[in-house]
């Protein structure tokens, strides 16, 4: 189980080693999360069109395990931008991971980029 | 740097290292922390709940991860077999040394087994670890295999965990039998008449109490097959499981000569110090006072005391006396005791409330002159315990005549108790987090929290155990109060106005979807708050299906489905009425068998399928679409069923046809979102199988007609529906049934259904029958207008969604890949599956 956790660290801009395409920006359900694979790796990637923002962390809520976050709702919450758990409505904050409530949950996120209509998220594998 | 070993990864010592690393100067030290079993620290506590959920980690106290950022070292799986304390040294069991500067034992305690013949016998249990308890269940499940009458087993010891332990053994499905050798349960915390009330309690709900019993010998070859009391005493159980008390784990402390109790523990002061000053002991294994503390606050408070003394704030000590009241749920009925439960008659008076119709005990004793509360025992009802046990702590003014305190004030107004607010500043609110009344209070006043989230994640009050919640909400509000802040029941941050408000908007308004309602009434970005609320305000305007703003609907109704546990999906094709043809019960059960999907009849007379994958529901619904089912919205904030008995078609005693009424009414409102679920109910006599009281809106068959009750409901808060109206025709229910529910789409908040709606609307049934009946707003009509209009939109979503390409491009788990899920694991259960637990 500790595994599955393990492999998702936090990427900045700066560490990323491959830009790894994942499909055009009309593939992405607007104001909404979808989910990508890399390798092994889930990743839910959230599209804010209402600001053109993107974001991408973990599939894996580490709250009870389960490949779920890309399925939340997202939002803002004091102008933090966020992803509520579907199961257990955890927040998590899309730009450093950390749980809105203050507990000890983190989830790892990814730097996203958008180029001539293509989505790609920075990997540092 | 300085190291700091911590000997023991409980729920004591954990807490040793998140009150450590949270000082401002524990930067200079460094924690190595050992445990002995596999896991990380875990919350033994609510062990029990292990059975419901079978999830080791939801009882985690913090996950590995937490470990690792703030920078104590975690060894788990490694036990500690020596100290060194001339050269400040420790060894494991594999043989590797540490050196520590400091080191902390927070090694525990062990159940206690007694020393009676045959204990070693195969089938014999102690309840302590999670292992433990794995080791029970497979044994339970060994035992019960083959067998039709239950299986019976034995729990030694009738306190707390003693209780605790018998629940697990019937969550087992096994006879639990309790065997307690005091004349009552729970023995140091309940008198005797609180105990016979809790027994008898516990008794009618299938747990056996045996008192009084030594028990000489464990009974069998090398299996247990029943246990002897006296000679012609004895039970015959297949398992037994001991929790006659802990034992302290100090052998390492016997073994470096700290200095020890006669009977066990390591002696320390009121630094934590055991008789070596850089040793510390906390928890259950420090004997403190000459005594073992077998509660978690008390070794909490020890865990704060050591890691202050050990960043040299000297001037925190562990006091001399300490509270060791109690509040539980066992087994589903409310325990609390405090203070001096007992009181001799030389040190004051009682005064004792017992009324065993429903299960209840009160007692408060009180000083001889009556004006000082000195202790107490709640059972059957504790929701007073927080404000007595703050009376108590604090030494606070009693009412005049104490029994108010128990019984509540004659006549007019509150119960005995002040307000919240008169208690002191000092005086501790959540003791398993140590936050004060003042800490809450200034956290408002002073500290810019405006609601009970800001309050929580400021002081972290009610996270432990929970039970200081109520107190904490109403220090919450009274502060707020106090500050002249309105409470005001806006839906969220993003928009400054009430379900009611926002519903009048958008229709008036004719706002097109949700963007554009941000756009006009509210600010950034929307929440998991807004956006399912107002999707349901556009279905009950315009009859929408969760097709056209896919993004602003809950899980559940973004893929038309129930999410579960695991990410599966489940599927509820609906059944008006409960009515099913052989030829779609046949069709339901080919489907589940050619996608391996768990099935199970529901409480609303439907059948549920879990375990679909997302690719796999549109496959699923074009099948059942295609044999004739369409969607039972089991998934939405929306009409999900209305149950019927067979009434007069079949059964002898039937009035009317209540299955035909059912199935039109049902037909009628599927599909209609609103606040909360809705349920329905037609009976077709007074004999009420239907259940139709336990439901939002309620029909039995009476001579003349229909009577039809409104706003039940079953659930956490049960509530049976209100008579309405009586002897109504077909068309008068449908009438009133269109009007009621308008009424009640328009104007409830979010997810409040209709019993507590019902509570809150001025003037109660009466103002609704004038509503509705007599029209007195004059809006019937209009109301009826609106319901005949979504009744006539309505479409099955399901198959909306299944003939439209674009729309089904949301069943995919991966954007850029046709892969599964593959962390989807499943494990059998009874012939069919279950997700696989985490662990």
């Amino acid at each position: 189980m500790q595994d599955i956790l393990s492999q998702y660290e936090t990427v900045t801009e700066a560490h990323v080693k491959e830009w790894f395409n994942v499909g055009e920006v009309s593939d992405f359900p607007e104001n909404s999360g979808a989910c990508i694979k890399y390798k092994t790796k889930q990743i839910a990637v959230y599209n804010f069109s209402r600001t053109s923002k993107w974001y991408a962390t973990q599939n894996l809520c580490p709250h009870k395990m389960e490949m779920v976050l890309s399925l939340g709702m997202i939002g803002d919450k004091d102008d933090i931008p966020k992803v509520a758990c579907p199961m257990h409505k955890k927040n998590f904050s899309l730009e450093d991971g950390s749980n809105l409530a203050g507990e000890d949950l983190k989830i790892a996120t990814y730097p996203v980029k958008i180029e001539d209509g293509n989505v790609y998220i920075g990997f540092a594998d | 740097m300085k190291k700091v070993i911590v000997i023991g990864n409980g729920m004591v010592g954990y807490k040793f290292c998140e009150k450590f690393v949270a000082q401002e100067n524990s930067k200079d030290f460094k924690i190595t922390i050992f445990g002995e079993e596999p896991r990380p620290a875990y919350d033994r506590v609510h062990l029990s709940e292990f059975f419901d959920n079978q999830d080791a980690k939801a009882l985690e106290m913090a996950p590995r991860a937490w470990y690792e950022e703030q920078g104590v070292e975690l060894i788990t799986n490694e036990r500690i077999t020596d100290i060194h304390r001339s050269s400040k040294k420790i060894t494991t069991a594999k043989d590797v040394n540490y050196k520590y500067d400091y080191l902390v034992l927070a090694t525990g305690s062990v159940p206690f087994v007694p020393n009676i013949k045959g204990i070693e016998k195969k089938g014999v249990f102690v309840y302590r670890t999670i292992e433990d308890l794995e080791d029970m269940l497979a044994y339970a499940e060994a035992i019960q295999k083959g067998k039709t009458e239950t299986v019976k087993a034995a729990v030694l010891g009738g306190g707390l965990l003693g209780l605790e332990a018998a629940k697990a053994v019937m969550d087992m499905g096994l006879e639990p039998n309790v065997v307690e050798f005091a004349p009552k349960l729970m023995p140091r915390q309940l008198d005797k008449r609180s105990s016979k009330v809790l027994q008898e309690k516990i008794e009618s709900i299938g747990i056996n109490v045996h008192l009084s019993k030594a028990t000489n010998k464990i009974l069998g070859e090398d299996t247990i097959t029943g246990m002897e009391f006296g000679e012609y005493d004895k039970i015959d159980v297949e398992m037994l499981v001991i929790s006659a008390g802990i034992r302290p784990r100090d052998e390492l402390g016997k073994s470096c000569d700290l200095e020890m109790g006669t009977r066990g523990g390591i002696v320390v002061n009121n630094k934590m110090q055991t008789s070596d000053p850089e040793v510390y002991a906390i928890g259950e294994v420090a004997l403190y006072n000459n005594m073992i503390y077998g509660l978690v606050a008390p070794g909490y408070d020890m865990a704060e005391v050591a890691v202050n003394q050990i960043l040299g704030n000297n001037d925190v000590l562990m006091p001399a006396d300490i509270d060791m009241s109690t509040k539980l749920k066992l087994i589903g009925v409310d325990v609390a005791s405090y203070g001096e439960p007992f009181m001799p008659v030389e040190k004051g008076y009682s005064i004792v409330y017992e009324n065993k119709t429903k299960n209840l005990y009160k007692r408060i004793n009180v000083s001889h002159d009556g004006k000082e509360l000195l202790g107490g025992i709640l059972v059957g009802d504790a929701s007073d315990y927080n404000m007595l046990h703050q009376i108590y702590l604090n030494g606070l003014p009693i009412p005049e005549d104490a029994e108010e305190l128990i019984v509540g004030a004659r006549g007019e107004g509150e119960g005995g108790f002040g307000s919240v607010m008169d208690i002191p500043d000092a005086a501790q609110v959540c003791s398993c987090e140590s936050v004060t009344k003042g800490d809450i209070c200034s956290s408002i006043t002073e500290g810019g929290c405006n609601n009970l989230g800001d309050v929580i994640a400021k002081t972290k009050a009610t996270t432990g155990c929970g039970g200081c919640k109520p107190m904490v909400v109403d220090l919450v509000n009274e502060s707020l109060k106090s500050l002249g802040k309105e409470v005001k029941e806006t839906i969220c941050e993003h928009f400054d106005f009430n379900r009611q408000e926002l519903y009048d908007l958008i229709k008036i308004n004719k706002v097109k979807d949700y963007q554009e309602t941000l756009d006009l009434f509210g600010e950034g970005h929307g929440c998991e708050t807004c956006k399912p609320l107002i999707a349901s305000i556009f279905a009950s305007i315009t009859m929408e299906t969760p097709n056209r703003q896919v993004a602003i609907q809950d899980t559940n109704d973004r893929f038309l489905a129930n999410i579960q546990r695991n990410g599966t999906y489940s599927v509820v094709p609906r059944i008006a009425g409960g009515e099913i043809t052989p030829d779609k019960l046949i069709v339901i059960g080919q489907v589940a068998k050619k996608y391996d999907l768990y099935t199970k009849v529901t409480g609303g007379q439907r059948i549920d399928l879990f375990g679909a994958e997302l690719h796999q529901l549109p496959l699923i619904w074009k099948e059942l679409i295609d044999a004739g089912f369409e969607s039972g919205h089991a998934y939405g904030k929306s009409l999900r069923t209305v149950k019927s008995c067979v009434g007069s078609t079949w059964c002898r005693y039937g009035m009317h046809e209540s299955v035909t009424f059912a199935i039109d009414i049902e037909n009628r409102y599927r599909g209609l979102r609103s606040p909360h679920k809705l349920k329905g109910g037609v009976s077709g006599c007074i004999r009420e199988c239907a259940e139709a009281r336990g439901k939002d809106f309620g029909l039995i068959a009476v001579d003349g007609g229909w009577n039809l009750y409104v706003c039940g409901n079953g659930g956490a808060t049960p509530k049976h529906a209100v008579l309405f109206a009586e002897q109504l025709d077909d068309e008068t229910v449908v009438k009133y049934l269109d009007r009621f529910l308008m009424f009640y789409i328009r104007t409830a908040g979010p997810l409040v259904r209709t019993a507590p709606w019902l509570d809150k609307l001025d003037g109660g049934i009466e103002y609704l029958k004038q509503v509705v009946i007599e029209d007195s707003l004059g809006i019937a009509e209009e109301l009826e207008l609106e319901m005949q209009g979504l009744v006539n939109k309505y479409e099955c979503e399901w198959k909306q969604a299944i003939e439209s390409p674009e729309m089904m491009k949301r069943f995919k788990h991966f954007v850029n890949s046709d892969d599964t899920d593959d962390n989807l694991v499943f494990v059998p259960m009874r012939d069919q599956k279950m997700p696989k637990a985490w662990n």
